[in-house]
């Protein structure tokens, strides 16, 4: 049975991913029409901290009730979130080559936020795969997970607000900061954000009941 | 938690490490010889981002090696025995005590011998001596934490490294954003920003070590 919200986030991205460049958007420097990324980039990131964030308070319920099922939904979170940072970065290193001009430079905090929490999720991967018992593994990994969230979260939340970045909105770029006084850009940033949340959220109930299923075979 | 216990039990600490000379001479030996090859390979140094960046390489590796060592030399029956008889916040608290202060001591004699070799660069000694003695001790605070985690992890050397790398990430840079304002003699008003980051983020460090512990110490 298909469930309302899937539909719903199927719409929600079809309706963004096509109004999103049909749309009027407001003619600042710099920006121009990529301004229209602000509809993939950022909602993106967002279903990828959501996705994160999932993974951490599984982790913590694991830790408090000791259910492996919170263990592996908890994974599966981290796995579907680390898959979300591949479309962010691709959509963010383009819209970077035609505004600065280049694929990826270490100046921007935001940018080195992002390879280090890909690099934290990779690590947070091996950890899992070098530990055979489950019971130990998933307590290890939880506490990983919990420790590298809050790090990630201190990086990519507080370090980019006190240094200057090189993202619209900060250093005296012009701002998508403004979408939030155009009616017209809200109208598709909201349900775009939305939409690849819900969307993060289908993969991951499709992965989690796979892993599920295999977790009940395997203890047969 | 009583302080008299974890003053004893970093007191035992201390007597372990001192009795078994070798680990610390050993580590003595690596900071001088990478000091020197370093040394060698630069002769002297006068750009101040490469002597920063040289120094906090260093520093890594030297607190990689120094705090993510601490439980490795836990065997399972004295590890059981350490975690029921003091309780588990108080043995990671006195590791992580312990290796503050062992790394502070480190991180000076490293400045030290790099001075001397490669040439100091530091217009604003306190600065940088309050940067180190902060950063030493957040650094701590993480890597013991993933020295228990490795620990329990069949104990690989490599996995360590893997874990602690990108968390140490946030500290490494606001070090070396903070150590830059010392050497190009900065005014304090302009570090004390990174500074303040830096000391919550010891907290935050400690915090987390020592909740997250309780769970991990059980077989």
């Amino acid at each position: 049975m298909i469930k309302w919200w899937k539909i719903l986030s199927a719409l929600l991205i079809l309706y963004t991913l096509v109004w999103g460049m049909l749309g009027p958007v407001p003619h600042l420097n710099i920006l121009h029409e990529t301004i229209r990324n602000v509809y993939y980039h950022v909602p993106i990131w967002f279903a990828m901290l959501f996705l994160m964030g999932h993974s951490v308070v599984y982790a913590v319920i694991h830790l408090s009730k000791n259910t492996l099922k919170a263990d592996i939904i908890s994974d599966q979170a981290a796995q579907t979130g680390l898959f979300f940072a591949l479309p962010g970065l691709l959509t963010g290193c383009m819209w970077a080559k035609y505004t600065w001009g280049t694929w990826w430079t270490f100046q921007d905090p935001k940018l080195n936020g992002v390879a280090i929490a890909v690099l934290i999720y990779l690590a947070y991967f091996i950890l899992r795969s070098s530990i055979d018992d489950e019971q130990k593994r998933a307590r290890i990994s939880a506490v990983y997970n919990i420790f590298a969230f809050v790090m990630m979260f201190v990086f990519i939340m507080i370090l980019p607000r006190l240094t200057d970045s090189l993202h619209p909105g900060n250093g005296g770029n012009p701002a998508f900061g403004k979408y939030d006084l155009d009616s017209d850009m809200r109208m598709v940033f909201y349900p775009a954000v939305i939409g690849w949340i819900l969307l993060g959220l289908w993969i991951l109930d499709i992965k989690k009941r796979i892993a599920l299923l295999t977790h009940k075979q395997n203890e047969q | 938690m009583a302080p008299q216990l974890l003053s004893a039990l970093i007191k035992k600490e201390f007597l372990l490490e001192f009795r078994q000379k070798s680990t610390l001479a050993g580590i003595l030996v690596y900071i001088v010889a990478t000091v020197f090859i370093s040394a060698l390979c630069f002769k002297k140094i006068i750009h101040p981002t490469v002597w920063n960046a040289l120094f906090w390489t260093i520093f890594m590796f030297i607190a990689v090696n120094v705090s993510g060592k601490s439980f490795m030399q836990e065997t399972k029956g004295k590890g059981l025995y350490n975690y029921l008889y003091y309780g588990p916040r108080d043995f990671i608290l006195s590791k992580i005590f312990y290796n503050m202060l062992l790394m502070t001591v480190l991180s000076m004699l490293t400045f030290f011998f790099y001075s001397w070799f490669v040439g100091s660069l530091v217009q604003d000694l306190g600065m940088f001596l309050l940067t180190l003695v902060f950063s030493s001790s957040a650094f701590s605070g993480v890597l013991s934490l993933m020295s228990a985690i490795a620990s329990k992890a069949n104990n690989n050397i490599s996995l360590m490294a893997i874990l602690s790398f990108p968390v140490l990430m946030p500290l490494l840079l606001v070090s070396v954003k903070l150590s830059k304002h010392a050497i190009d003699g900065l005014a304090w008003s302009v570090s004390y920003k990174y500074l303040l980051i830096l000391i919550m983020l010891n907290f935050v460090v400690v915090a987390l070590a020592t909740l997250l512990f309780n769970y991990l110490w059980k077989e």
